[in-house]
């Protein structure tokens, strides 16, 4: 096993971004992503539900209330002086105007680790 | 056995044997399969399996002979050949002479596994698969096999002239009320809610079904003729105009057009021509099938909640409604020309009308309380009902520790 990188001591200038996007978005959001130099990213299919509380579906003449619609999340690690470029991208390309487009989160991460060589902070980027 | 063994008509009922057989594995599983939640579909499907295979042995044993045995007072046939005894390959079939009696009884035993494979619609996601198999084998002997040779053997519903050409009245009929009492026993799931886990499952289910139904009732015929291929294409024309009609139905109540109102409609249509197929001109099939999607519709939507029981997949309001409109309606439309047995209200023959209600209501009742009573004997010895827990957790993992999804 490579040896950890045990120096480092945390408090990176990293953030996690997470949002939650129409799933048809997906693809637009990631080739735009690249343009912007955001390559790395984990993504996750999901349900949840806005303040609207979801859609309406039929069957057999019954009508019922769906209230978990599927989403699609993102959860992308970039550094600090990013985020905005990145925040903006997202927003541009996943947005519709309509309700449902989603949500955005950021939040600070204090440390990430490559498994494959045991570096950790941004250079683990 | 003076008419020979004819190979073009043995031919068409190979065929139409394995056609019918397509209805049920997987047809029927597939179908009620993709309507239930995900922590159900294998038991779901499991039913219509085990179902298929316990009737298979019925059938050979004891269930052919006592269905279609030489009748003895239009109540049960004489089970002279219980185990297939003094049937060998070149006896032909008593009641179509034409054929092997081996494929007539292939033939029938499909009808006998889907009938029963029909109800487990009506009580899936809560009834015990144990009682399940126990009730496959009770209604199979106890309902069935009397209702089938009554009809169908030579017993008194059809020495009386009701008209039944492939199973309106044994099958649908039969199936969709036994549906009715069980789920009256068992009682509501703790969810109602008809939410598809898979519609696509549905939609290649009712196709197989589609396609099966051309054996089923193009195969009633017994034999390769021009009977048979008016059976065809009335069932296909049918089956199209039920569609439609409940496509029609769905755009008027909410507003949209389902996948899943056009294969319902499909089967209701299916369903309605299926005891008409062999009696009826195709103009008639488009009428029979046009409104059949009516009723089911109506006692889908409307009577069920008003009477609150909780047919999971509407067995009784597709297969119960739409084979008595289509029984009706055999003698309503039933054409001397297009078969010189049948002859309804609308050719000048009103008794044709009333025979029919009788072998209805005949069937209707004793389905009904046969299933009763066999139902409430496997509750109080068995139990019918899984636990509180199963039901919630699902019957994949609790009943058989399988699951149909790995994520």
């Amino acid at each position: 096993m490579k040896r950890q990188d045990t120096d480092y001591k945390g408090g990176s200038k990293l953030k996690a971004i997470t949002a939650i996007i129409r799933p048809e978005k997906l693809e637009k959001v990631k080739n735009n992503l690249v343009e912007v130099g955001c390559y790395g990213m984990t993504v996750t299919e999901v349900k949840g539900r806005g303040r609207q509380l979801g859609i309406r579906e039929s069957y057999r003449g019954k009508e019922y209330h769906i209230d978990l619609l599927p989403k699609t999340r993102l959860d992308i690690i970039i550094n600090d002086d990013k985020v905005e470029e990145v925040v903006d991208t997202i927003v541009k390309s996943a947005q519709t105007g309509d309700i449902g487009d989603g949500k955005i989160f950021i939040l600070p991460v204090d440390d990430v680790i490559r498994i494959r060589t045991g570096e950790r902070g941004e250079k683990a980027v | 056995m003076n008419t020979p063994i004819n190979p073009g008509d043995t031919a068409w009922i190979l065929i139409s044997t394995g056609l019918v057989l397509l209805m049920t594995v997987p047809g029927v599983a597939l179908f009620y399969g993709g309507l239930t939640k995900k922590e159900n579909v294998l038991n779901t499907m499991f039913m219509s399996i085990i179902a298929f295979a316990i009737t298979s042995i019925i059938w050979v044993l004891y269930g052919y002979p006592l269905a279609f045995g030489g009748d003895i007072h239009g109540i049960i046939g004489n089970p002279t050949n219980i185990l297939m005894n003094n049937i060998n390959i070149n006896t032909p079939a008593t009641l179509a002479p034409t054929i092997p009696a081996l494929i007539y009884i292939g033939f029938q035993l499909t009808f006998a596994a889907i009938t029963i494979a029909l109800i487990s619609g009506a009580v899936v996601e809560r009834m015990k698969f144990s009682a399940w198999t126990a009730f496959v084998i009770l209604w199979v002997s106890l309902v069935y096999v009397p209702v089938a040779h009554w009809i169908w053997g030579g017993g008194f519903l059809g020495q009386l002239g009701a008209l039944d050409f492939a199973g309106g009245t044994v099958v649908h009929i039969n199936s969709g009320i036994a549906a009715l009492a069980l789920v009256y026993l068992l009682g509501k799931r703790k969810d109602t809610r008809l939410l598809p886990h898979h519609l696509g499952y549905s939609v290649i289910g009712a196709s197989l079904l589609w396609f099966g139904w051309f054996g089923f009732n193009a195969g009633s015929a017994l034999a390769a003729n021009g009977l048979a291929a008016s059976a065809f294409l009335a069932t296909n024309t049918a089956t199209a105009a039920a569609m439609i009609s409940w496509i029609i139905l769905d755009c008027i109540k909410t507003g949209k057009p389902t996948l899943l109102g056009a294969i319902s409609g499909a089967i209701a249509g299916l369903v309605a021509i299926t005891p008409a197929a062999g009696y009826v001109t195709i103009p008639a099939a488009i009428i029979i099938g046009l409104i059949t999607s009516i009723f089911s519709y109506l006692a889908i939507s409307n009577l069920k909640p008003k009477l609150g029981y909780d047919d999971a997949l509407d067995v009784f309001g597709i297969h119960g409604v739409s084979g008595l409109w289509g029984s009706i309606a055999t003698g309503l439309f039933a054409a001397p020309f297009v078969n010189e047995l049948g002859k309804g209200l609308f050719y000048g023959n009103p008794g044709q009308l009333l025979v029919q209600v009788l072998a209805v209501v005949v069937v209707m009742a004793y389905s009904f309380i046969v299933t009763l009573i066999i139902g409430k004997l496997l509750d109080v010895t068995i139990g019918l009902r899984v636990s509180e827990k199963e039901e919630i957790e699902g019957l994949d993992t609790n009943l058989h520790e399988e699951t149909g999804y790995r994520l």
